[in-house]
């Protein structure tokens, strides 16, 4: 048999206060790169790279027979009057290039004539390159109107927003809230360290890396309730364990599991970055980022988010039966039988009730 | 009993199997011996698999009817009524005022505020005013339309312009094309989808031809005197007073060159622009229109025209106003420019003509326009996406080719790591691709470049279950069960968490396929789909190896895993 891990015995939950430094650092730089960006726009950058799809503009496929220089076909193009045009060779296809035109202006009624515009000029410098159908061939376009980019953009908000309250009521409903809360902060970290990348590279945001944020969403919460399913299941074998060495040993009885598939998905996305095509480049770059941290915030970010939260809870609890006590009241149960009706252990009773 | 269960279960899942086989590369006819060569199963898996515009070539485009315009002009329509409706019951207008940004209004003013009522009341008569409400007050009368009408209006005009967009695109010839409403209502946006369109400028240009034809009156002294025409704009104007009234247009008309010999000038070759007076509301509309149709005109050449006829109730109008017009001129105004002008020889009924020195190509097309019927609003594109055909057959060899690799790793992984039970993994994955192109295929699902995405990410996760159980399995065996108890404990454990991924992934992907559009819908259909299938296979399809395995021998001392 062969094995990644034998025995792992890690304390994870010590180095936490490491963990989410680290993930704040990152998260700061990535924040700190949008700012800047957005504020004081270095070599014309802005926060995020928007591609066409949320900012409107022009993306021509154009394959050539002899494809020029990216700098020739800019000068062609800016001679003809395109302006910010931005030529972007395709790695894997020696023939093809991007051409990547803004829209002209601001002003939204106008975004059809503002998208014809651009188009006649590409037309008209690569005309200068010879003939269409000859020297080159428009083999694919992409037109997005300011009106339409800002609905796709506000769309692909709302629609990451509402997968993740999703998400957190069904985790509240199998598990308890602060499990929930825990996994969509985790969750969430990993979008913002992700985006982070985003802006920090200046790699571009196409509506194939919205959906690529989704998925990275539901990696990243599959990681946490593997831990979290394990940590349900332990404490109900272990009912004396405390809730801190029972996540510790969650974790590391999960961790060959979860470096395994990590490491599989990791493969076939890499193997998309470099077979997908420059189509899906955006798309497979933001989950290779995206399942490094998401594997990662299951074990550093998620866990000790939970532990904290149901420590601090029961330790609420606790005080709260003793002044209940104190005052005459009969108290429940004794705060150490207590301990072991908190959170998990109500929904499991239910469950062995149903059984 | 064990043993009859384990033969129910093969034999369920022999039969998916098959099924599913067959749905993704058997034909959808009697099959023949040739749809088992590699050729025929190629053939046929491409005729099941429907592929979006992205894989196969085509033109999407997302377009807006400005259902503003068409509020304005309808007020404006309105208002002119309304005047006339006053002048014609004997109580000639002061002013009359129209709003056209966000509400609609019309504000008549009149002489003697007395009257008011009746103003009202005779309006009324003639008017079709049932979703504007009036308001007299002072010696105004004010009608402003129902916001509920509003909207009402608003959905009408898309869906009819829906309807003119689909009968022009049919007219035109464009095979397949998919035309369905888009975004929320209340945006009127309208999604066109037309498979192997390379350039949509011709389409696209068509689609929002306005083609709004009408046959109005020239304000001229009769023929034989020359018909008036106006240098300038301004020249117009001023003849009419300095303001133009609400019955009364100004339009540019391009004269038309006499060819002196066929073929010497180009159609689009005109003299300068000139100006001219019409009356409004016009004589006959273009939706009167029966027939529209592109003929050679006599000076022959490549010069062409548009002959049309009238519905009955439009030749009946057009005949009673010719025949009482006679000498008079007439003009054809095609979206507020006059075309051509002449005088009326003797009475017509039901024929006419535009000479506007047109190509052959832009005769038809305009033809096309005239006979589908004019848009109801002006409509503006949002989004225009084109993807030639040697475009997606790149898209596609990408695609295949990342599965195949991402494939490949996970099959060498699990069969170098877990041995025996690596070859249970690799079944259920191979079976988990072959029954999810066959639910995309039975679902008539679409299958997109972000679909392949969908595809490869369920590899990621159909693993990831083989991975959970087999874990399990291998820790329960650790803590000293025999081999059928680890087996057992292994897939009931590993099936809680398995449960919890799938169902939080669906979740989040549900939400792309309900709010997303184009490119997230075809990834979360592909994605969902693979997850609901991985649950049989990555489980139940596993499971019965590993059932199959164990009733093989009396006394199981060793596991492959």
């Amino acid at each position: 048999m062969i094995q990644v891990f034998k025995q792992v015995n890690v304390d994870w939950l010590a180095n936490r206060r490491l963990f989410i430094g680290v993930s704040i650092l990152i998260m700061l730089a990535g924040l700190g790169s949008a700012v800047f960006r957005q504020w004081k726009h270095p070599n014309g950058t802005e926060a995020f790279n928007l591609g066409v799809d949320f900012k409107g503009g022009t993306v021509v496929t154009v394959k050539f027979k002899q494809r020029p220089s990216a700098e020739a076909i800019r000068d062609a193009l800016i001679s003809h009057g395109a302006k910010d045009v931005v030529i972007q060779p395709v790695t894997d296809k020696p023939d093809l290039a991007l051409i990547k035109l803004p829209l002209e202006g601001a002003g939204e009624g106008e975004s059809q004539a503002q998208l014809e515009r651009g188009r006649a000029r590409v037309k008209d410098g690569l005309n200068s390159f010879g003939p269409e159908g000859d020297a080159y061939e428009i083999v694919g376009t992409d037109a997005v109107g300011a009106v339409a980019g800002a609905q796709l953009r506000n769309k692909a908000i709302a629609v990451t927003m509402a997968a993740l309250v999703g998400i957190l009521v069904y985790i509240a409903f199998r598990f308890e809230w602060t499990y929930g809360a825990a996994a969509v902060i985790a969750v969430f970290h990993d979008l913002l360290v992700t985006l982070g990348m985003f802006s920090i590279f200046q790699w571009e945001v196409s509506l194939t890396v919205i959906a690529a944020l989704l998925t990275l969403v539901g990696f990243s919460v599959n990681d946490t309730i593997v831990v979290f399913d394990r940590i349900r299941e332990n404490r109900r074998l272990h009912r004396r364990e405390s809730l801190y060495k029972i996540t510790n040993d969650s974790i590391n009885q999960t961790l060959s599991r979860t470096v395994i598939t990590s490491g599989l998905v990791f493969l076939s996305v890499l193997a998309m970055v470099v077979f997908g095509g420059e189509v899906l480049r955006g798309f497979s770059l933001a989950l290779t980022v995206g399942i490094v941290f998401g594997t990662y915030s299951s074990v550093a970010i998620a866990s000790p988010i939970m532990v904290w939260w149901e420590q601090r809870l029961e330790a609420a609890n606790r005080i709260g039966a003793l002044g209940a006590a104190r005052k005459g009241v009969p108290a429940t149960g004794s705060p150490a039988r207590r301990e072991t009706v908190s959170a998990p252990v109500r929904k499991r009773s239910r469950e062995a009730g149903q059984a | 009993m064990k043993k009859k269960n384990l033969l129910q279960r093969i034999i369920i899942i022999a039969v998916v199997t098959l099924v599913g086989l067959y749905t993704v590369i058997g034909p959808r006819r009697r099959p023949t011996l040739k749809d088992f060569t590699w050729s025929g199963i190629k053939a046929n898996l491409a005729s099941n698999i429907r592929l979006g515009l992205d894989l196969k070539g085509g033109s999407h485009l997302v377009m807006r009817v400005k259902t503003d315009q068409f509020l304005k002009s309808l007020t404006e329509g309105n208002a002119l009524a309304i005047a006339n409706a006053a002048k014609d019951a004997g109580f000639a207008p002061k002013d009359v005022k129209t709003e056209t940004a966000g509400n609609y209004k019309i504000t008549l003013e009149v002489e003697d505020p007395s009257k008011l009522s009746e103003i009202d009341a005779a309006v009324k008569k003639k008017v079709d005013l049932s979703d504007w409400s009036s308001s007299p007050s002072g010696n105004t009368v004010t009608w402003t339309l129902n916001s509920t009408a509003q909207r009402t209006l608003a959905e009408q005009a898309t869906e009819q312009a829906q309807r003119i967009i689909e009968s022009r695109l049919n007219a035109v010839g464009v095979a397949e094309p998919l035309v369905q409403r888009h975004g929320a209502q209340s945006s009127h946006q309208i999604l066109v989808q037309m498979p192997g369109i390379q350039d949509p400028e011709r389409v696209k240009q068509l689609l929002s031809a306005e083609s709004r034809l009408d046959l109005v009156h020239v304000v001229s002294p009769p023929s034989p005197a020359p018909v008036q025409t106006y240098n300038t704009e301004e020249e117009a104007k001023t003849s009419l007073g300095g303001t133009v009234p609400a019955n009364r247009h100004v339009l540019p008309y391009s004269e038309r060159n006499e060819p002196t010999t066929a073929g010497q000038k180009t159609p689009e070759d005109q003299k300068p622009k000139k100006w001219v007076v019409v009356e409004y509301p016009a004589v006959v509309g273009g939706n009167e229109l029966r027939n529209a149709s592109a003929t050679q005109s006599r000076a022959g050449g490549n010069e062409y025209q548009i002959t049309f006829s009238f519905k009955p109730t439009g030749a009946e109008k057009f005949g009673a106003w010719t025949g009482a017009n006679i000498n008079q001129y007439m003009g054809v105004v095609l979206n507020d420019e006059v075309k051509s002008i002449a005088y009326i020889k003797s009475q017509i009924f039901d024929q006419g003509e535009i000479s506007g020195r047109f190509t052959k190509e832009s005769a038809e097309d305009l033809a096309l326009t005239l006979r589908s019927g004019a848009l109801p609003a002006p409509i503006e594109y949002l989004e225009e996406r084109t993807v030639g055909p040697s475009l997606g057959a790149d898209s596609i060899r990408s695609g295949v080719r990342a599965s195949v690799f991402g494939l490949l790793f996970v099959v060498a992984f699990m069969l170098f790591y877990y041995r025996g039970a690596g070859i249970n993994a690799v079944v259920a994955l191979l079976l988990n691709m072959i029954l999810m192109l066959a639910a995309l295929i039975i679902f008539e699902a679409t299958l997109t470049l972000p679909g392949i995405a969908g595809i490869i990410l369920t590899i990621g996760m159909a693993v990831d279950s083989n991975v959970l159980i087999f874990e399990r399995i291998r820790e329960e065996l650790r803590t000293g069960k025999t081999i059928p108890s680890a087996i057992e404990q292994g897939f009931a454990r590993a099936f809680v968490t398995i449960i919890d991924t799938h169902v939080t992934t669906i979740i989040s992907s549900l939400f792309l396929f309900v709010f997303g559009t184009g490119p997230l819908r075809g990834f979360a259909v592909t994605l969902v789909l693979g997850l609901l299938i991985n649950l049989f296979s990555a489980v139940y399809v596993s499971r019965t190896i590993f059932m199959w395995e164990l009733s093989r021998k009396r006394r199981v001392e060793s596991l492959s895993i």
